[in-house]
């Protein structure tokens, strides 16, 4: 099992850094329920790094714990090398980590373009009576925070749905503009709740080719939540595997793969 | 600054950067939609931008001759790297992008180019993925680097890094002056339908005069802006984007990406536009569509101004004098339909526009002029640099192509076949001396390939089909099977349609529904189906279908050649022509011949007397498998109009 602390280079020439997350010892309880049992692991500075495991296993948990969703009732939870106390999830967005949703939680009413302005709410300092006036401060910065948000626009290549309303597009394109909203915030972590739920072939090829970029572009650390093993096998560094909330397997792809504990967990094994 | 005697002309296009630069340097040449903001660039800036890539391609090392490939979507950087090539001294040699990657191998061999300017990392992957059979490329230049950070850069750089290198200025400007009127402009590969792509030389003088003389012919002025946005390999959008914007000085305007080619139209509002039918076609379904889901009175609103429209409009783009009482109307409609319509198209502003490639259906047509826009046609080729006939103002109609252009002699061959001679005739095909010898003789005439006629009275040029597929029938009249089915589509019920006739005594015709127009009517009028099949056999189908026949029948006879191709009898197919079954090219032309031999049962049947036919038909569905499907085809007779003049009996 790897449990990489040091930077190392990916073979394909990425450089992974420091710890940036360090999850230690977690429990998550929902009154006798145990979600989440006694789960330690680390996300490193530029990885990729996948959640997987069979449906109740823990991994949405696992992603609301990351983001202060919840609160767990035992272990420790470090971000860039400090310990977090417990937190809103907005605290949480303001460290730095932004994430996309399961079941799109876009303002259909609204245009791509403001959905996404939305991502750069922790960027806005101006006070309301500046808003609402726009002079000074308050328009040089939705100037800047637009130019971000335009950037991300052309990285996703949305620009022909700039000033469509998010209700009006298809499932597709509406994961999209969430990635979007999600990368206007710049964060240091992105979480992506099964980014490829739903989606054809080709506009998973293109979510793929879109995470790959994020990630090489920006250096933006990933973690993710996928069910479909072929996208996560290729795309991410290191796979932590989960069943009825405790960790069977962490590692690389490969070593996840020829691990004896997640083969019975995914093909199902006889208790006698 | 008078332009009089050749002499004056600059030999160059980089001359006429220079001039222009002299003539408006503040005036702005190139805009480009990025980040939400259309960012421009002046006539000098622009020459700035494109004297530092030239003296990077030189420091890069690249000689006087050298041939530059340059693929992607329409940026200015990448019209700025073909005139920086021609200051370097080379060749630029623009290749379609959405190319597949061996026939970018083809003609970067065929050319022997040495570098390769290309959009961004999908082109990259492409040349790499041939690069180990394409020996002479030495270097890949690229626009924007998303995505390319892990490649090796051994022989890549990025297009701003070549530009910031710099290099010898004065050696630049020696090969831009050793540029001479005849030297090699730019070099265009044809598409090719038949064998493999012909390297189209052009050189200074083709260019140069086809741009001056066009841009007379439509008074085209330096504050026209036009939107690029038609394939850069494509001599079109060389003559529009750079030979007539450098000829007149007019603005380029690049859209943001391909998919927002419509939005970016209506933010410029360009005064000078071309576009190929399909995009006319495409406009004005979505404006019918979108008008059948309004409200009541603005439904009859429209019908009724644009009742008005088709009768006024096209009369007074041609100048002819109108009643005091039609011209209120048409104000009246301007104001609440025409203008707000034309707005919402991005046609406001259009003082010219083109459309040319292929035929376009004369009601699409007469909606555009009709609403004000001066939408003509034209016809050309690459060999031609474009232009071999255009419409002249004040003289347009959908079924002629126009008058020959300026400097542009036209005969007519005993085939049928026209034939041109102009300053725009090329110079000739790539390292293919045999091609160009048969194509262009010995006196400059070239062989457009299609059969046509001059129209008596207008001297209008009048194209009726491929020569290959012009024949004759049994009589000896003129069978033209293409002039007839052209007709038929124009139909939206009607898919395809193949016509048979040569060396037979009168004309037959195969047709295709089109499933989702027949579909959509057999919905609203509650009629059941289960199958295309079912649907094609319809009684009250055949009787539309039959309808329109004898409408293009009536059409045909006015034409007093082609009077004898109208149809007499005809069958919907029970199955669409598919190229999966080889009876379509993959580019959705019909192969005539297949068609022929797979259904000689029945042709039979449509030169006997039946009324109707069983069939059997193998077909391959999409997963490769095969299977047959039978059908009883009803066979019916159409209504043919007198011929105003029999042909000869």
């Amino acid at each position: 099992m790897k449990d990489t602390l040091a930077p190392y280079v990916t073979p394909d020439g990425r450089q992974i850094g420091e710890t940036l997350m360090d999850m230690r010892n977690i429990t998550l309880r929902f009154g006798g329920v145990e979600a989440i049992k006694d789960i330690s692991f680390n996300i490193q500075e530029g990885e990729i790094r996948a959640i997987i495991g069979p449906n109740g296993a823990g991994k949405s948990s696992m992603l609301n714990v990351i983001s202060g969703f919840y609160n767990p009732q035992e272990g420790e939870v470090w971000f860039r090398g400090k310990k977090r106390p417990p937190m809103k999830p907005y605290q949480v967005a303001r460290l730095g980590i932004a994430r996309t949703f399961q079941n799109i939680a876009l303002f259909q009413g609204m245009s791509v373009l403001d959905n996404v302005m939305t991502g750069r709410l922790n960027h806005m300092n101006a006070g309301m009576l500046a808003q609402a006036v726009w002079r000074g401060k308050a328009e040089r910065e939705e100037v800047a925070n637009r130019e971000t948000v335009e950037k991300v626009i052309d990285f996703l290549e949305i620009q022909a749905i700039r000033k469509t309303p998010v209700g009006r597009l298809p499932y597709g394109l509406k994961k999209r503009v969430e990635l979007a909203r999600a990368l206007a915030a710049e964060p240091k972590l992105l979480l992506l709740d099964e980014p490829m739920a739903g989606m054809n072939v080709e506009e998973k090829e293109d979510m793929s080719r879109f995470i790959l970029d994020v990630n090489d572009e920006f250096g933006t650390t990933i973690a993710l939540i996928e069910h479909d093993m072929g996208v996560v096998m290729d795309l991410s560094d290191r796979v932590i595997v989960m069943d009825y909330g405790r960790k069977i397997g962490d590692g690389t792809p490969d070593e996840v793969r020829n691990n004896q504990e997640v083969i019975d967990a995914y093909l199902g094994v006889s208790h006698d | 600054m008078s332009v009089n005697t050749s002499a004056d002309i600059p030999v160059s296009v980089p001359a006429l950067l220079a001039r222009n630069v002299a003539r408006h340097g503040d005036k702005p040449a190139y805009r480009e939609k990025e980040f939400g903001i259309w960012q421009s660039w002046t006539w000098a800036q622009a020459q700035d931008e494109i004297d530092a890539f030239a003296m990077g391609l030189i420091t890069l090392g690249a000689d006087p001759g050298d041939h530059v490939a340059i693929v992607g979507r329409n940026r200015p950087a990448l019209y700025w790297a073909m005139v920086a090539a021609q200051k370097a001294g080379c060749i630029p040699v623009p290749l379609y992008q959405d190319a597949a990657a061996e026939e970018i191998a083809y003609a970067l061999n065929h050319c022997g180019a040495r570098y390769a300017i290309v959009g961004d990392q999908e082109q990259v992957d492409k040349v790499a993925d041939v690069r180990d059979q394409v020996a002479e490329l030495e270097h890949v230049i690229y626009l924007d680097g998303r995505g390319l950070r892990k490649y090796d850069h051994g022989d890549m750089t990025s297009y701003t890094e070549i530009k910031k290198t710099g290099g010898d200025r004065a050696e630049m400007e020696r090969r831009t002056a050793a540029l001479t009127y005849d030297d090699t402009c730019v070099m265009l590969y044809t598409s090719g339908t038949t064998g493999r792509p012909k390297g189209v030389v052009l050189s200074n003088r083709n260019v140069i005069e086809t741009a001056k003389n066009s841009s007379e012919f439509d008074h085209l002025l330096p504050e026209d802006e036009v939107l690029a946005y038609l394939p850069m390999a494509w001599v079109g959008d060389f003559i529009f984007s750079i030979g007539q914007a450098m000829w007149t000085g007019f603005c380029v305007n690049c859209p943001e990406s391909e998919h927002t080619m419509l939005t970016d139209l209506r933010e410029i509002g360009p005064t000078y536009f071309f576009a190929p039918p399909r995009v006319f076609e495409g406009q004005l379904t979505s404006v019918m569509i979108r008008m059948e889901d309004s409200g009541r009175f603005k439904k009859w609103l429209f019908d009724h101004f644009m009742a008005v429209a088709r009768r006024v409009g096209p009369a007074m783009l041609d100048g002819e004098t109108i009643s005091f009482g039609d011209k209120v109307k048409y104000a009246l409609g301007n104001a609440f339909v025409y203008g707000p319509l034309k707005n919402t198209l991005g046609l406001s502003r259009i003082r010219v526009g083109y459309t040319a490639g292929e035929a376009i259906g004369p009601e699409i047509f007469d909606f555009y002029r009709a609403l004000g826009i001066n939408l003509k046609q034209l016809y050309g080729q690459t060999e031609a640099t474009v232009y071999i006939t255009q419409q002249p103002d004040g003289q347009v109609r959908s079924d002629t192509v126009g008058v020959p252009s300026p400097g542009v002699e036209l005969k007519i061959e005993d085939s049928g076949e026209v034939f041109y001679r102009s300053p725009g005739t090329f110079v000739e095909y790539y390292k293919n001396p045999e091609s160009t010898a048969s194509t262009k003789d010995a006196e400059g005439w070239v062989a457009t390939g299609d059969a046509g006629f001059i129209e008596e009275g207008s001297g209008h040029l009048r194209i009726i089909d491929r020569a290959k597929d012009v024949g004759k029938m049994a009589n000896g009249s003129l069978f033209a099977p293409k002039y007839v089915e052209n007709k038929l589509k124009f139909y939206p019920n009607i898919l395809e349609a193949v016509v048979f006739g040569a060396g037979r005594d009168r004309c037959t015709a195969f047709i295709n529904i089109d499933l989702t127009a027949v579909g959509n009517w057999a919905e609203r009028n509650n009629i059941a189906y289960s199958s295309y099949q079912e649907l094609s056999q319809h009684p009250q189908v055949l009787d539309t279908i039959a309808e329109h026949v004898a409408e293009v029948n009536a059409s045909v006879a006015q034409d007093e050649m082609l009077a004898g191709c109208q149809i007499h009898r005809f069958l919907v197919l029970h199955k669409e022509l598919d190229a999966d079954d080889g009876e379509m090219t993959r580019t959705r032309k019909v192969r005539r011949a297949v068609v022929g031999e797979k259904f000689d049962d029945l042709i039979a049947a449509l030169y006997g007397d039946a009324s109707e036919i069983y069939t059997e038909t193998e077909v391959t569905y999409e997963d490769g498998r095969k299977g047959k499907i039978t059908a009883t085809l009803d066979i019916r007779d159409a209504v043919v109009a007198p011929a105003m003049k029999v042909a000869a009996e």
